[in-house]
């Protein structure tokens, strides 16, 4: 006798072809997964291969950012603003002194306009070739990120020598910045520029035409430039759907309207464009670096009102009047007048915006950021739904979601 | 600063525009009724091109001079093709903190809304999944309203009973199917 099931059947009730009743299988990636980075932790349900359902759930480094902002004075909300995007940490800084002067109104020395724009493009290279190796050693590309990091260590060295820190920058004080660049500074940027020229050459060899990296990410983590507006993507991600916003080149700030650059589009939407779109970048912003350096003018870094900025130590030491204006500084703080901004940069990202709300108090009232991270993740089950699992990891590779901006 | 399209709106909506102003920086914002807000979300959207959803937030006014209602909620939507941001205001009363929810025009608010709610406890009317965000589902309170204290610690919270456990379930783990 056949086994119980193995009865021959009428033609049309092959057992072969009953349903086995399929269940989705549960995957858990994250908040600590070795294929991601950041503290994201990502709910899949598979059906095979197949993403039927993706949630993301956030929050696992919220350090409430804005509360602590709300309770201390607009100085020392400065270190916090290190700690939204730690991969590129004086473009928050100076981001958020920005606004600040926008709301006090504030125009800063030339000379820190040129510097705060070679601060943040050293960092807008260094972010871009942290977000390209991560993603080339997420899918099996260790010897990019081994290249990218020796050039990354070379750019971490510069941001030492000028801010006296490698991540926690906290460059920049309202009305300009705290320091001028340190002697021989701008010899060693141009010499850096140049070996981390020769290694984005270097990558761009082992990435943009090889077989494996294309077939991972061309035509992956697609999303239409509609969805992409209505979820609000911008920077790279944005650029790579055709749109071609840039803030430095829409509203002009510091001194990108005397600088000449390119804002480089593509249109495939893809994994594959969003790296290429960094990759230029990151050349773009070498030519930014290498003229900012070139036209930098003399003067101070730090505008002379003490309302604002801190009196130089020695008249502090000296004077009657600076050492009153250091006191009230430190103790009350700026006293930036009551009233409402919105005042967006272009981060490596995309629009880092901050709305900020003063009560005339000192202290800020309400600080809000919009981190670019924030909407573009937010689109992310979106467009790993029904793709295979294996897209899932370039997808949230190349759309670059920073832990620190997206949960506060 | 999006002045041209306020006056649009405020020719084409009349009775949603309740307020204008001006900022300190010279950018221009409306108050908007709250009934209204989609509608108008939805012409600045389809008509007027603001197509990019920048964000949206919330401030308590609690210790401000002026407070009644007392919160107020925030959109800031952006135009490629005239450059320019749209800032947009809705007041919210503290004992029906409810405001229409926008993801069926703005997929980008369904994440915003969920920080808002998470923040403010202001609830968003028609949204699928308005759960909190930042926060665990436990968490007592709401901790950017201006009456939550600063250093308001909460007890730990039991592990939850059924969660991600199930997938770590039959072979290999000490848990049966």
């Amino acid at each position: 006798m056949a086994p119980h099931g193995l009865e021959p059947h009428a033609h049309d009730e092959n057992p072969l072809d009953t349903d086995f009743g399929i269940q989705p299988m549960l995957v858990n990636m994250g908040p600590s997964h070795p294929a991601t980075h950041g503290t994201v932790r990502l709910k899949v349900a598979l059906h095979g291969e197949n993403i039927q359902d993706c949630d993301v759930e956030i929050g696992f480094l919220h350090r409430g950012f804005q509360k602590s902002c709300e309770n201390v004075t607009w100085a020392q909300c400065l270190p916090y603003t290190d700690r939204l995007n730690y991969v590129s940490p004086m473009m928050n800084n100076f981001g958020f002194l920005s606004a600040v002067e926008k709301l006090a109104g504030i125009e800063i020395p030339e000379r820190a306009k040129y510097i705060r724009v070679i601060g943040a493009e050293l960092h807008r290279i260094h972010d871009h070739l942290v977000a390209t190796a991560a993603t080339a050693m997420e899918i099996g590309g260790l010897t990019v990120f081994l290249y990218a990091v020796e050039a990354r260590e070379l750019i971490m060295e510069r941001v030492t020598e000028l801010t006296g820190a490698r991540l926690t920058t906290s460059y920049g004080r309202i009305g300009g910045l705290n320091r001028d660049i340190p002697d021989g500074w701008k010899d060693k940027v141009l010499r850096t520029l140049d070996c981390v020229r020769s290694a984005a050459n270097e990558i761009d060899g082992l990435l943009t035409r090889n077989r494996i990296f294309m077939d991972r990410t061309v035509g992956t983590g697609y999303l239409s430039p509609e969805d992409a507006l209505d979820f609000g993507f911008t920077g790279p991600c944005l650029r790579a759907c055709g749109i071609g916003l840039d803030i430095r080149k829409a509203r002009p700030y510091w001194a990108y309207p005397e600088l000449d650059f390119e804002v480089p589009i593509f249109h495939a939407c893809d994994n594959f464009d969003r790296y290429r779109i960094r990759m230029e970048e990151m050349f773009q912003s070498d030519r930014l670096i290498r003229q900012a350096l070139e036209k930098l003018p003399g003067g101070p870094v730090l505008i002379d009102d003490w309302r604002f900025a801190l009196p130089p130590q020695e008249t502090v030491l000296s004077s009657i009047e600076g050492a009153i204006a250091h006191f009230k500084l430190i103790m009350e703080g700026a006293q930036i007048p009551a009233g409402e901004v919105y005042h967006a940069t272009e981060s490596s990202n995309g629009e880092l915006g901050w709305y900020l709300r003063s009560d005339g108090s000192g202290r800020p009232y309400k600080v809000h950021i919009r981190a670019p991270g924030f909407q573009i993740l937010s689109a992310l089950s979106k467009m790993v739904k029904g793709k295979l699992l294996s897209d899932l990891i370039p997808t949230f590779d190349t759309i670059n979601m920073i832990g620190g901006e997206v949960e506060q | 600063m999006s002045q041209k399209a306020l006056d649009r709106l405020q020719r084409t909506l009349p009775q949603a525009l309740v307020q204008r102003y001006e900022d300190l920086s010279g950018a221009h914002w409306a108050i908007i009724a709250k009934e209204s807000l989609i509608p108008l979300l939805r012409y600045a959207k389809e008509e007027l091109g603001f197509r990019l959803f920048i964000s949206m937030d919330a401030v308590d006014r609690l210790q401000l001079p002026v407070n009644k209602p007392r919160f107020e909620v925030l959109y800031f939507l952006y135009s490629i093709e005239e450059n320019e941001h749209l800032r947009l205001k809705v007041l919210v009363d503290e004992e029906a903190p409810v405001v229409p929810s926008a993801h069926d025009v703005f997929q980008g608010a369904l994440w915003a809304e969920r920080s808002v709610w998470d923040f403010y406890g202001i609830r968003f009317e028609g949204h699928p999944d308005l759960r909190r965000l930042f926060l665990y589902e436990e968490f007592e309170g709401h901790p950017l309203r201006k009456d939550y204290p600063l250093r308001g610690r909460q007890p730990l919270t039991p592990e939850r009973p059924h969660g991600i456990e199930e997938a770590f379930c039959g072979p290999g783990s000490n848990r049966p199917v």
